[in-house]
């Protein structure tokens, strides 16, 4: 799977590097327990960027070409900035056959943005996503947590209004 | 640690808090606390049509009417009708209501827990007779042909409550397996069971667990593999959102039959409902005693931990998910070894999947007759799967494995919506086939999928109807398992991707028929080279739609045609001159501009008809989405 990877400059804050730190420590002494590391370092940043990797990988004292190596395999990690609210289409085989593609394109289309990109303003991101096991309400997509249901392109108009302010 | 005594203590203290769902008989042997049992669907599927409201609603009409000591809510795991979510039963009438709205929890309330009249309008409408009269659950037609094993307490029990499990007979099967039977024995249980791998390829758990039992090492494992990635199968998630404990008490059950101490649950990250109800029921198990050391006083030591996966297809492969759990790229490794000789940490592993664990501690129970008294010769038991795609009941059902693909579609799935024709179902998901219309009387089990060309894989059923492209569908399989190769070995790496772009250029109309034979050829170079299943099974979807459905990829390269009208290349748009109003809305909505007046004006009409002009049209398909008239159509 190709990854994006952002040129978009990194802003930390200390407080979460303290958080990160404290993940790290509590981890170090297990490293078959880096993909949870990196998992949780996710939650706190809302992405991977190369710095966070650099301090995971010293902190857990395994390589950086494994981290990234990580990093890039599994889809679950982004390496790229999420919009304030991130879209997300399955593209799972049931939703598929329930016309989810046109939902996705039709996403597209509206924000200007590819699968893993982010609007300009920061606003949406949109990302294609396998099976969240909602299938009884296919085609679905979820705008950060939440998840709608049963949906025809036209609906996308109103999903979008409802987070645009 | 508990004793059994100890764990009879718990059971006959915590019967009375499920006899309300049990039926007349069992309430008449035990008092029960409440007057009613309210039990709410809180898997995935409900929760996302938002179920929780519905607790939330309940909650404050119940403290409203002052019933809180006789009305207890419980969210449950996924009784199976996700269509129909979100979904609500009321015991002890065993009232079934479909589809709530939270506008709809004050009535319920007061007409039937206060006047004790069912709502009847907002019954499930098939629990609800000609005479009105209202009928059990198992008598709809989703449920009649259902045998629930695996699924037995999903939408029965609340999954954060062990006690409920424990009063449902749970961990009687593992403290019997301690204190009445040998390792060996239990072994011998399973394997006499007939208990075949329910993840994908049905190798017998029996043999499995053999396998690794005489092995010595220091530690040894047993892992559970909970990563379903078969897009649109989610057994495993709603057994682990249901019924977590069934879980836990089978991987101890094969811990002593193996001789391991430790065991791992790999679970897909995207489940977060599945991953909170599992770590509840590790720390209950825990607290209780029934995970950790010594249980039952035997001297077993046994305890579980999570292990999250990072969204990678592969790593339901099971080299690959231990490699994953090690903390690595979750790339497969090359057998042998197996992993029961040399699997996580290099040490001898036995691992299953969800569904598979699911059945174990009844098998113990019930005994390996009871289990291998149902299904077919080879195929013992039940399997469960999950209904999806162009079906009116899309859900999880568990049934009898030999029940033919007729009665699945059209009985328990209640056929194909807005009347439209059956055309195949896929099995298996992106490593799996179709089953076309012709043989829908096959009866399903492991050996007749496979001597079809498909799998059973992990049991995701997913029907399509005639608007289907049988292309493109191979095409979309392929595009999922080109995105998912892990790209250790070549054959998967390149191979899949040079199929893939073999079926792009033949649904862009511009393929051949040499095209179609390579495409053959390339399928079993693929098969027979790669290093694993994912690998060995990718080209599937591409070998059984060529078998079943050859005459749609004639008509792609020969006639560049779609015959189910998807594939956009393929379409040209066309309006209909004599239903043509001349209104000139798809002239306005034409990105292209591509459609013009002509100087026709149907008899009847007052204006002049339109037409598109089809060397320049995008085939966006803008001017029929719009057309109130039905004037355009995609041939």
């Amino acid at each position: 799977m190709q990854k994006k990877i952002s040129s978009y400059p990194f802003n930390g804050t200390a407080e979460q590097e303290q958080k990160l730190d404290a993940v790290i420590a509590a981890n170090k002494h297990d490293k078959s327990r880096l993909m949870a590391v990196m998992q949780e370092a996710q939650e706190i940043y809302g992405y991977l960027p190369v710095e966070v990797q650099r301090r995971i990988a010293d902190g857990m004292d395994v390589p950086l070409e494994k981290v990234f190596g990580v990093s890039t395999f599994y889809a679950q990690f982004s390496l790229s900035p999420k919009g304030k609210n991130n879209i997300s289409v399955c593209l799972g085989t049931a939703c598929y056959v329930k016309g989810s593609g046109a939902l996705f394109d039709k996403i597209s289309e509206k924000l200007g943005i590819g699968a893993d990109e982010c609007t300009p303003d920061g606003k949406f991101s949109l990302t294609a996503c396998r099976c969240i096991g909602a299938c009884g309400l296919a085609p679905v997509l979820t705008v950060n947590e939440e998840v709608y249901g049963r949906l025809k392109p036209e609906d996308i108009d109103g999903i979008l209004a409802k987070y645009s302010e | 640690m508990k004793t059994v005594a100890e764990l009879n203590e718990i059971r006959e203290k915590s019967l009375g808090s499920i006899a309300l769902r049990k039926g007349k008989e069992a309430l008449a042997s035990v008092s029960t606390e409440y007057k009613r049992n309210v039990l709410v669907c809180g898997g995935t599927g409900c929760t996302s049509s938002h179920s929780k409201q519905i607790v939330e609603a309940l909650h404050r009409e119940i403290e409203k009417n002052g019933l809180q000591n006789e009305v207890k809510v419980v969210m449950t795991g996924c009784f199976g009708l996700c269509a129909l979510g979100p979904i609500m039963i009321v015991y002890p009438e065993g009232s079934f209501y479909s589809m709530v709205k939270a506008e709809d929890i004050p009535e319920i309330v007061t007409e039937h827990f206060v006047n004790g009249r069912v709502v009847t309008r907002l019954l499930y409408q098939e629990t609800v007779g000609a005479a009105g009269e209202i009928k059990s659950l198992n008598e709809t037609d989703f449920y009649r042909k259902q045998i629930r094993v695996a699924l037995r307490n999903c939408g029965v029990i609340d999954p954060e409550d062990i006690n409920e499990y424990i009063a449902r007979d749970g961990y009687q099967a593992l403290a019997k397996c301690l204190t009445e039977y040998t390792p060996d024995e239990v072994i011998k249980i399973v394997s006499d069971s007939g208990l075949r791998g329910r993840g994908g390829g049905g190798f017998p758990t029996g043999r499995k667990w053999a396998l690794c039992a005489p092995n010595k090492a220091p530690q040894k494992y047993v892992v559970c593999n909970a990563d379903e990635g078969d897009p649109g199968a989610f057994m495993d998630r709603s057994v682990l959102e249901g019924d977590p404990h069934c879980v836990i008490e089978a991987m101890a059950i094969a811990g002593y039959a193996v001789g391991a101490t430790k065991g791992f649950v790999y679970v897909r990250a995207e489940y977060p409902i599945a991953v909170h109800r599992l770590q509840i029921a590790i720390d209950q198990a825990r607290e209780v005693g029934i995970l950790g050391k010594n249980l039952f006083g035997t001297g077993f030591d046994f305890d579980v931990e999570i292990r999250l996966g990072a969204g990678a297809f592969v790593c339901g492969e099971e080299t690959a998910l231990m490699t994953s759990i090690e903390g690595n790229r979750g790339e497969p490794r090359p057998r042998p070894p197996f992993p029961a000789v040399k699997g996580l940490y290099e040490s001898p592993t036995v691992e299953n999947n969800v569904e598979t664990f699911a059945n174990v501690p009844q098998i113990i129970l019930r005994g390996a007759e009871w289990f291998a008294s149902m299904g077919t010769e080879k195929s013992k038991g039940t399997k469960v799967f999950a209904l999806g795609g162009k079906i009116k009941h899309t859900g999880l059902v568990e049934i009898p494995m030999g029940t033919t693909l007729r009665e699945i579609v059209e009985e328990i799935g209640g056929g194909i919506p807005n009347g439209k024709k059956f055309k195949a179902a896929q099995t298996g998901g992106p490593s799996g086939g179709c089953i076309p219309a012709s043989l829908i009387d096959t009866e399903v089990d492991y050996d007749n999928l496979i001597a079809m060309g498909c799998m059973m894989g992990s049991g995701g059923l997913i029907v399509m109807d005639e608007d289907t492209c049988m292309v493109d569908m191979a095409k979309f399989f392929l595009e999922f398992t080109v995105d998912e190769s892990c790209g250790k070995c070549t054959p998967c790496r390149v191979g899949i991707k040079r199929l893939l772009e073999i079926l792009e250029k033949i649904t862009r109309g511009e393929g051949t028929l040499e095209d179609i034979d390579r495409l053959e050829e390339l399928c079993g170079y693929i098969k027979a080279n790669s290093l694993c299943g994912l690998g060995q099974t990718a080209p599937n979807p591409v070998l059984s739609t060529l078998k079943f459905f050859r005459d749609e990829y004639i008509a792609h390269v020969v006639d560049k045609k779609c015959p189910a009208g998807v594939c956009k290349n393929l379409l040209t748009y066309v309006i209909d001159k004599d239903k043509c109003i001349g209104c000139g809305k798809c002239a306005r909505n034409c990105p292209a501009d591509t459609i013009h007046k002509t100087e026709y004006t149907a008899p009847g009409h007052k204006l002049p008809s339109y037409e598109i002009d089809p060397s320049k049209c995008v085939k966006c398909g803008a001017c029929m989405d719009g057309c109130k008239f039905g004037a355009i159509s995609k041939k």
